[in-house]
């Protein structure tokens, strides 16, 4: 069935998608925000750029970030002042990837729970004598619970699916780079049909069921724009 | 992916209205008959443009040229992928898909013989004997995958005989196939990286960085087949490609890529001598 190497590359992906989530949670949920309540002109360009990841194709992002990481890109010479090295190969090169590449996935879900509050709980608590820590802590995040919910789930699925810039960027190391979706790769084309098939449907099977409770946790917590795919 | 749909709050009436425009667009896309589609293993990418442009010349027929590695071909002509002929890395797969009954046996052919070499885009950084590899203080060393890749597999063969494997490992970084592996080594991601000399020569001399030409006692020859797949066997131009590509004009085209050419049995051999 599962071998040593899909199992570490199994670990790998958990251990990735639950980083690059609680990233976006932690680094996602400012710029909802701020994008939710916004009349900036800025509004537009940025909502365009968090967008992006959602219409390249993979390979420019990973084409981009081989560039930009590299010894000679603007990053690389960051990281490499710093005593880091270059990214690519390693971790936290596809950490910063999978931010890239499931960012819309994240920010989008929890934008729109902002947005749809209105402005209104906020300003009753301001009446109250809340400030706006207090009010963004007690009021707007726990109102956007379901959007956050949603963003979670969404960005870790969406993460243990990349695959175009993981080939590009990652450099197929075993229990570095080597995710399950470049395993399966790697298995198809090393001709281990086999393999293949039982990876590729454990993935099946767990990508069906986090979008199940997706939509049945939705179902309950339904709450207006915030349904989505139904 | 699909979950980017899910995403879109509204659906776009406008593409409704913009249908009827995108099937105009539709009846220009047909296949000539003359056309040839021909998958060809990523080492091969630079000799075979070179060798379809000449051909094309000197014939009405276009060439059409699909790269790829070669487990993907061979995964995809297995599932009936429509090409007319493959040029692979190796010669264990046009041999299993002559046993599938899925190319002509009497069609194949020795094209080439690859060459490894240990290749650096900085200039003199790789020394002509390799003792760059033993001193060791690059960054990464970029090789094919060896489970997928016959260019990889031989520069694992390479690492072992030197007895560097071990004390390399850490370092080692997988391209997919070697297009992919040139690709981190030119872009400077990784140091060092044993590519195909085929990619790095031009007119006889290595274009760019330095590089060491691995003797061929180190590893196994990198032999590669080509075949004819049935669905073509019986197309003329296709035999017109395969004369072609065997007489000398393609022969030397293929040489100056840095490929050896191996001595064919004799009565493939005669075909190959009215290629013009």
């Amino acid at each position: 069935m599962l071998s040593d190497a899909d199992l570490t590359a199994i670990w790998l992906t958990l251990r990735l998608a639950t980083t690059v989530t609680l990233l976006l949670l932690i680094l996602g949920t400012p710029l909802a925000l701020w994008l939710a309540k916004t009349r900036s002109f800025f509004k537009g360009p940025v909502s365009a750029v968090v967008a992006l990841p959602l219409v390249l194709p993979p390979t420019v992002l990973g084409f981009y970030l081989l560039v930009f990481m590299g010894p000679s890109g603007p990053m690389g010479r960051l990281t490499e002042a710093l005593g880091l090295g270059t990214l690519p190969f390693t971790f936290w090169g596809l950490v910063i990837a999978s931010l890239l590449y499931s960012l819309p996935f994240v920010v989008q879900p929890i934008q729109n729970a902002i947005e749809a509050q209105g402005g209104r709980p906020s300003e009753v608590a301001a009446t109250l004598r809340a400030g706006p820590w207090d009010r963004f802590w007690h009021v707007t995040l726990p109102l956007a619970k379901p959007g956050i919910l949603t963003a979670s789930v969404l960005g870790f699925a969406h993460t243990v699916g990349e695959f175009g810039v993981v080939l590009m960027i990652g450099g197929n190391i075993p229990g570095e780079t080597r995710v399950v979706s470049v395993q399966i790769y790697d298995h198809v084309e090393a001709l281990e049909y086999t393999q293949a098939h039982w990876l590729s449907a454990a993935m099946i099977g767990f990508s069906f069921v986090v979008l199940l409770l997706l939509y049945l946790l939705q179902h309950r917590k339904a709450a207006a724009g915030m349904r989505y795919g139904t | 992916m699909n979950m980017r749909c899910i995403l879109q709050p509204k659906p776009l009436a406008m593409m409704w209205r913009l249908l009827p425009l995108l099937a105009l667009l539709l009846p220009t896309s047909f296949v000539r008959a003359e056309e040839l589609t021909i998958a060809v293993a990523s080492n091969f990418t630079a000799p075979m443009r070179e060798i379809a442009a000449r051909f094309e010349a000197q014939s009405d027929h276009r060439v059409a040229l699909v790269f790829g590695s070669s487990g993907k071909i061979f995964a995809q002509i297995s599932h009936g992928a429509p090409y007319q002929a493959f040029f692979s890395a190796d010669q264990s797969k046009p041999a299993r898909l002559v046993e599938l009954g899925l190319a002509n046996g009497d069609s194949r052919f020795t094209y080439a013989e690859g060459k490894l070499a240990l290749w650096s885009r900085q200039p003199d950084y790789v020394d002509d004997q390799g003792k760059v590899l033993k001193q060791g203080k690059f960054n990464r060393l970029a090789l094919a995958n060896p489970k997928l890749a016959p260019y990889g597999a031989a520069a694992l063969e390479v690492l072992q005989n030197l007895q560097l494997a071990e004390q390399n490992r850490s370092r080692w970084v997988f391209g997919e196939n070697i297009a992919q592996t040139y690709q981190f080594v030119a872009s400077g991601n990784a140091e060092l990286g044993f590519v195909a000399l085929s990619q790095i020569l031009r007119d006889g001399r290595v274009s760019q960085g330095s590089a060491w030409v691995v003797p061929e006692e180190l590893y196994n020859p990198i032999r590669q087949d080509a075949v004819i797949l049935k669905s073509a066997e019986k197309q003329s131009v296709l035999r017109e490609f395969w004369r072609f590509i065997q007489g000398p004009e393609a022969r030397k085209i293929i040489e100056s890529y840095g490929y050896g050419i191996v001595a064919q049995l004799p009565e493939k051999s005669s075909q190959s001598g009215d290629a013009e």
